[in-house]
């Protein structure tokens, strides 16, 4: 190769393309969900002030109010705390901001994670609460595994983990827990809900909050946030996060739901809010039947059937019969457990863990 | 051709869970044309990812999920495979993939 200019920005046809925004510094990426060249001081404001108006033009959240940020360590959740944490401080939304934190147990993984979760304490500012199986449920990830192997394991974590936020939330006694789930995440779990047939879930899916009638309401301000540009922010910021998969086996199925709008992004960008958008304006059919939202006879917790699927879970490890509450299920209601028996025998590698995404 | 590449998301641990690599590419180009990202991709390939490719590539490109930046700037803004790169750059990979 020749000798190196003296100046880095040569070459590379466009590499030295203005920012449309400023139109004075170099452009650093391009916006999926515009197309817009950008520099990167220009995307960090419009990165920022994007969220900041979903924040404002939905109302999720008031002033006063004590938010939990569900914290995993990974990179949304990261983004999440420090984009919160700076919009509360230069928009003035008079919150109170806590990182919630959920310990499943899994040695090698989670305890890694949750270093970054503590390291991010210190660096936001914000106070720090995990809640733990072992505590809840007096079983650890590690133990479930050992008792029934790497089959369905996902559904024990995904449903523990679901009502273990909730828990978490109450213990600090917050108004209302924030979760990092972003426009991909999102229009990943439209198709799931359609592939599934679940339409209790498909009507809730792309809604921005949740659970307004019960305890703890949630809220996913990323909801028209690109993935791409989450990671693209914790890049240039530099931001700590973590990113390995879990050791038990991730979940094929949702697997394939992502590499498939993963490649429909890089054809039509567009595509993501396109989905989120078929989702948001699903008309579901006023003969079809919802299941009654009750509460669990056992705990309390919020549950369509007389058990919550955590205590029927609960039950059946406590009395040696983990296949209790795995498989066919009764109605429409039944969750999670119905992509994990897709997914045996299949090794895949690719996605996010799975139990992440709570919906 | 000396290079530093970073990989990220996760991508480190297909490559013995380094980040980042300074590396000497002695790709011979034909006939004076430029080295580009394609040809790195595939010396990459061949000579960093130790185990499951598959997370790393699709075809002759990089998995859809995974981001490119050349000297700090999102590849889609140079040409992607097209890119050319010189003496000193740095090349990052990202993954989405993992981790929420």
């Amino acid at each position: 190769m020749q000798e190196a200019d003296v100046v880095k920005p040569k070459k590379n046809i466009g590499a030295g393309r203005q920012c449309t925004i400023c139109n004075q510094r170099r452009a650093a990426l391009k916006r999926p969900k515009t197309l817009e060249q950008i520099c990167r001081e220009c995307f960090y404001v419009v990165f920022e002030e994007e969220i900041h108006r979903v924040i404002v033009d939905n109302q999720l959240f008031k002033p006063g109010e004590r938010i939990a940020i569900g914290a995993s360590g990974g990179k949304d959740s990261t983004v999440l705390a420090y984009v919160l944490s700076e919009l509360n401080r230069r928009h003035n939304y008079e919150l109170d901001l806590f990182l919630l934190s959920v310990d499943e147990g899994i040695t090698g993984y989670r305890d890694d994670s949750l270093e970054t979760v503590k390291r991010n304490e210190i660096q936001y500012g914000l106070p720090l609460k995990v809640v733990s199986y072992k505590e809840l449920y007096g079983w650890t990830m590690d133990e479930i595994v050992k008792m029934i192997g790497l089959k369905n394991n996902c559904t024990f974590c995904g449903v523990f983990r679901r009502q273990a936020l909730d828990r978490g939330a109450a213990l600090l006694k917050v108004d209302k827990l924030a979760t990092g789930h972003n426009a991909d995440d999102i229009a990943e779990t439209v198709l799931l809900n359609i592939l599934r047939g679940d339409i209790a879930r498909l009507s809730r899916c792309t809604s921005i909050t949740t659970g307004e009638d019960g305890p703890i309401p949630r809220c996913k301000p990323f909801k028209y946030t690109y993935e791409k540009e989450i990671v693209m922010y914790a890049y240039f910021k530099r931001l700590d996060y973590f990113s390995t998969e879990c050791i038990y086996s991730p979940n094929a199925y949702r697997g394939f739901a992502r590499e498939f709008i993963k490649d429909l992004e890089r054809i039509r960008p567009s595509a993501i809010l396109d989905i989120i958008k078929s989702g948001e304006d699903f008309r579901i059919s006023t003969s079809t039947k919802m299941p009654e939202q009750g509460t669990c006879e056992r705990c309390g917790y919020i549950s369509s059937q007389k058990w919550c699927k955590a205590c029927i879970l609960l039950e059946g490890l406590n009395r040696g019969l983990p296949k209790l509450g795995i498989g066919r299920s009764r109605g429409i209601t039944t969750d999670r457990s119905n992509d994990m028996k897709q997914s045996n025998g299949i090794k895949n590698i690719q996605s996010k863990q799975c139990g992440t995404l709570d919906f | 051709m000396q290079l530093t590449l970073e990989f990220g998301g996760g991508l480190e641990l297909l490559c013995n869970s380094v980040k980042i690599h300074n590396v000497d590419v002695d790709l011979q180009s034909q006939a004076g044309e430029k080295l580009t990202m394609k040809d790195l991709l595939a010396w990459v390939h061949t000579n960093l990812i130790k185990e499951r490719p598959e997370m790393f590539m699709k075809g002759d490109t990089v998995r859809p999920g995974v981001l490119v930046l050349v000297n700090d700037c999102d590849w889609e803004l140079s040409g992607q495979l097209d890119t050319t790169l010189g003496e000193k750059d740095s090349v990052v990979f990202i993954s989405t993939l993992h981790g929420g």
